[in-house]
């Protein structure tokens, strides 16, 4: 489903990802982690083709993310993401968030919209809060409904960077449960996550990112219990006695 | 001077200062109108990644700023009928003028707006496959102009000022029309005491006005 190929990428003279390699099959999930600073936003930004990179190449159901004749948006339109702060759209309601891109992105109409706005909304128990603006929600709250504005677009894979790391601890397993449910029910994810908890529950394997190299690319058993670098092992101890 | 101080004058010209005074407020409401479609037009292309074009609207806008606004009056005042090759009234060049001149600040104010808007936001955008004309449209630009309302209402309310300058062409505005009737009845001080209230008032209110505005949707 996803295909990352030697992919590098330069701010400048600075390098922040160094021949990265991985792919991620249909209905697995991978689970991203690493210090602060290893590049794991950017390596998941270059997937949906956010962030340009310069050398290597990811293909996502075999698109082509880096070809210049590849129509970004509509490659996106299919691929989900979830970001650290959420990212509503402040100006309007919960409600009109999801419905936003069905209508200007799928052209969906207003009825196909809004009752898929609806389902979606119950699906993570926030039917209540439709005509709220994302202000007057909590964070838990809010992650719940960028989750649903993402599966709105009926994805064929879903990305999260670091979803629940802006939140306080007791919104945590709120927005976890909903990503477990989502792992279970099949769909095809990438997350960026130092919840080592989630990674246990529902990864198939995952990746151990520092200083832009992929350390450690192996299934979940592997890592958590096998001989590993030192670099994964000392990051590992450290969040695991957190 | 203050002995024989008549009000009365005002009253007895009403008409013909509210005259002026709507010649006044359409040219402010139309400057603010035109100015800020134009000025976000500008501001766009601005922003642009294509350097023609954010260069051709930069210099406009250094060029329109660096002009006095009595100036840009006058030249359109003579420019305007010689380019389209027949008359079309003052008050019509004027209005180009001041549409044209405003539109250079608006673009600033609306620069800075968009780039308010937080660069994860416009990632949210994108990554739900909206063009970048359609995050433009939906998720930037109405967040842009939010964030922007006390800096645009400020500038509408020093345009409203501005449009006195219009007395270099005479037009009757407020303020010409005011002055024509303190000469006719000699009543200098009264109309002029009179323009001054009403300017402050006006003005004041608006300024007020944008701080509940601001207090109340905490801008
Ligand atoms: N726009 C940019 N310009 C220059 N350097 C950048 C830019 N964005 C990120 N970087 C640098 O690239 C490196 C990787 O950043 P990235 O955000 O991918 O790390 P991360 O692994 O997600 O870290 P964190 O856990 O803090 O989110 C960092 O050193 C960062 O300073
Ligand atoms: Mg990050």
């Amino acid at each position: 489903m996803i295909q990352l190929q030697d992919v590098s990428k330069w701010y400048g003279d600075f390098q922040v990802l160094d021949t990265c390699s991985t792919a991620v099959s249909k209905g697995e999930v991978v689970v991203v982690c690493g210090p602060s600073g290893s590049g794991k936003s950017t390596l998941i930004k270059c997937v949906n083709g956010l962030e340009p990179f310069q050398k290597g190449d990811i293909t996502v159901d075999d698109v082509s993310v880096g070809d210049k004749a590849t129509d970004l948006p509509k490659l996106r339109s299919r691929i989900g993401m979830v970001f650290q702060n959420f990212e509503l759209f402040p100006h309007i309601t919960v409600a009109e968030n999801i419905k936003l891109a069905q209508l200007k992105v799928l052209n969906r109409n207003e009825a196909e919209a809004g009752q898929k706005a609806m389902q979606l909304l119950e699906r993570v128990e926030l039917a209540d809060q439709a005509d709220k603006f994302p202000a007057q929600l909590s964070g838990g709250q809010q992650q719940r409904v960028a989750i649903a504005r993402a599966l709105a677009m009926d994805p064929i894979a879903m990305l999260f960077d670091e979803p629940t790391s802006a939140l306080d601890p007791e919104m945590i397993n709120e927005v976890l449960d909903v990503m477990v449910e989502l792992a279970s029910d099949g769909m095809t994810m990438m997350v960026v996550t130092h919840e080592m908890g989630f990674a246990r529950r529902v990864a198939n394997r995952v990746i151990f990112m520092d200083e832009g190299r992929i350390e450690e690319d192996c299934s979940k058993d592997e890592f958590f219990d096998s001989q590993r670098g030192d670099r994964a092992q000392t990051f590992l101890s450290k969040i695991l006695h957190h | 001077m203050f002995n024989n101080f008549d009000g009365k004058v005002v009253l007895d010209n009403l008409h013909f200062l509210i005259e002026g005074m709507q010649t006044t407020l359409l040219l402010t409401v139309v400057a603010i109108i035109g100015g800020l479609l134009l000025g976000t037009l500008l501001a766009l292309a601005r922003l642009s990644p294509f350097k023609t074009l954010s260069f051709v609207a930069g210099t406009y806008v250094n060029f329109f700023r660096s002009m006095p606004l009595i100036l840009v009056i006058f030249w359109f005042y003579f420019l305007v009928p010689h380019i389209l090759g027949r008359p079309v009234g003052g008050f019509y060049s004027v209005l180009v003028a001041f549409v044209l001149f405003e539109a250079a600040y608006y673009c600033e104010i609306m620069r800075a707006g968009i780039q308010s808007v937080r660069q994860g936001q416009i990632y949210a955008g994108q990554a739900l496959g909206l063009t970048y004309q359609q995050n433009m449209r939906y998720v930037v630009l109405p967040q842009a102009f939010r964030n922007m309302i006390p800096i645009l209402m400020t500038q509408a309310i020093i345009l409203f000022q501005d449009t006195s300058l219009v007395y270099v062409v005479g037009i009757k505005d407020f303020l010409v029309s005011a002055d024509l009737v303190a000469n006719r009845e000699n009543r200098i001080l009264e109309m002029f005491t009179t323009v001054a209230i009403v300017y402050f008032v006006i003005c004041l209110s608006g300024s007020l006005f944008i701080r509940r505005l601001q207090e109340k949707f905490n801008l």
